[in-house]
């Protein structure tokens, strides 16, 4: 906003994290997330192509901590976009507005997004 | 370009503490956003100790307190001190609020009180809005139709006209509108929270019948679809209404009749 030579009343600095604010940034970051993870999967899948030696050192820099570390974050990522993404549809619909059912499907995301992510890699780490 | 931080001239820098007087027992500190435009200096902000022995129930009454024995500088707009003139709208505690019906037992702690987000300040809690009122304005609230008036009024069914409840209540007080983190980095072409209600009320009004020009307004990157459903307008409205679920709505409308 123009403020000419006023001063902008603070906004970030004052305003309260909320479960509505908080959710919403964390689905654009999760979003941006997954572009980026994108690129790992494309250069995973032309490692694979490439050859032997390639997918070998592919599969080491993914199976290494930090990149563990890197594809829980991912899968995270994946299951929070994609329960608020079903969350966002249902809006879509004209459903779901009230605050009450907003906080207990923003909730349900979050649970439900932790809960997958840690059936996925007990299963991972499991097998 | 969305901006984190505030500009250099908006930084906020800590200003006078003005003790309670000796023999107040129960006192409050009161944490409030100061700006005076003729010092030419920062916004600051002053913190005051107020005596809650002698003081009303709500923000607005401790406010109006500090102004009547504590500091008659202290600038805030305030009408109807019961919550249907949306004059008294500001951020209190983090949230925005009507100050006059927001009561002090709800805040934990001191008491902090800051004029409404990202808006131009004219002077310590009263901000411009001058461009929230034109965007209004650029809706055109107001019954349009083409058919010749009926010489009485034009009817509603009781159905048609509960249609309008939860839009008409709305005060304009914009906390929603300056709650929303969209309007906060768009608020040049985004129409903001408080606006699209309005406009929302006009659509759903069956004595209305330029809806189609109303959408066809609307539809536009910038007005209407800036909104990515954050919601934080409907958490923070002090009149319990629902303006996402307008907007929400009024992008129905828009998909169905494609």
């Amino acid at each position: 906003m123009a403020t000419g030579n006023r001063p902008l009343s603070p906004h970030l600095q004052v305003y309260r994290p909320q479960i509505t604010s908080i959710l919403s940034i964390t689905h654009r970051a999760t979003g941006v997330g997954l572009a980026v993870g994108a690129l790992g999967l494309a250069y995973w899948l032309n490692a694979a192509a490439y050859g032997a030696g390639a997918f070998d050192r592919a599969q080491a820099i993914f199976s290494s901590l930090i990149g563990t570390i890197l594809l829980i974050g991912f899968t995270f990522a994946l299951f929070f976009h994609l329960c608020n993404g079903v969350r966002h549809l249902f809006w879509d619909t004209g459903r779901g507005f009230e605050m009450v059912q907003l906080r207990a499907s923003g909730w349900a995301v979050v649970l439900i997004s932790l809960g997958l992510t840690a059936v996925t890699w007990l299963i991972v780490l499991a097998g | 370009m969305v901006e984190f931080n505030l500009p250099k001239n908006s930084k906020v820098k800590k200003g006078k503490t003005y003790k309670a007087k000796d023999g107040a027992k129960n006192t409050r500190r009161f944490q409030v956003y100061r700006y005076d435009e003729d010092t030419g200096e920062n916004p600051r902000v002053d913190t005051y100790e107020v005596d809650m022995d002698s003081c009303g129930p709500m923000v607005l009454d401790a406010l109006i307190k500090i102004k009547d024995e504590i500091d008659p500088t202290l600038t805030f707009r305030r009408s109807c001190r019961e919550g249907v003139c949306g004059s008294c709208a500001m951020n209190v505690d983090g949230t925005n609020e009507l100050a006059c019906i927001k009561d002090l037992n709800e805040i934990k702690g001191d008491v902090k009180v800051y004029p409404l987000p990202h808006m131009p300040v004219l002077k310590d809690l009263v901000p411009d809005l001058t461009h929230a009122y034109a965007q209004y304005a650029s809706v055109q609230p107001w019954v349009q139709a083409d058919t010749p008036a009926p010489g009485k009024e034009r009817l509603q069914s009781p159905e048609e006209r509960a249609k309008l409840d939860g839009l008409w209540e709305c005060v304009l007080c914009f906390c929603c509108t300056t709650s929303c983190p969209s309007y906060w980095g768009n608020s040049d072409r985004y129409l903001g929270p408080a606006t699209l209600l309005q406009s929302f009320r006009w659509i759903a009004d069956s004595r209305d019948e330029n809806t189609g020009e109303r959408l066809d307004n609307l539809e536009d990157p910038f007005r209407l679809y800036r909104c990515h459903t954050i919601m934080n307008c409907t958490n923070t409205c002090p009149k319990s209404l629902n303006p996402g679920k307008a907007i929400g709505e009024t992008k129905k409308l828009l998909a169905q009749r494609r």
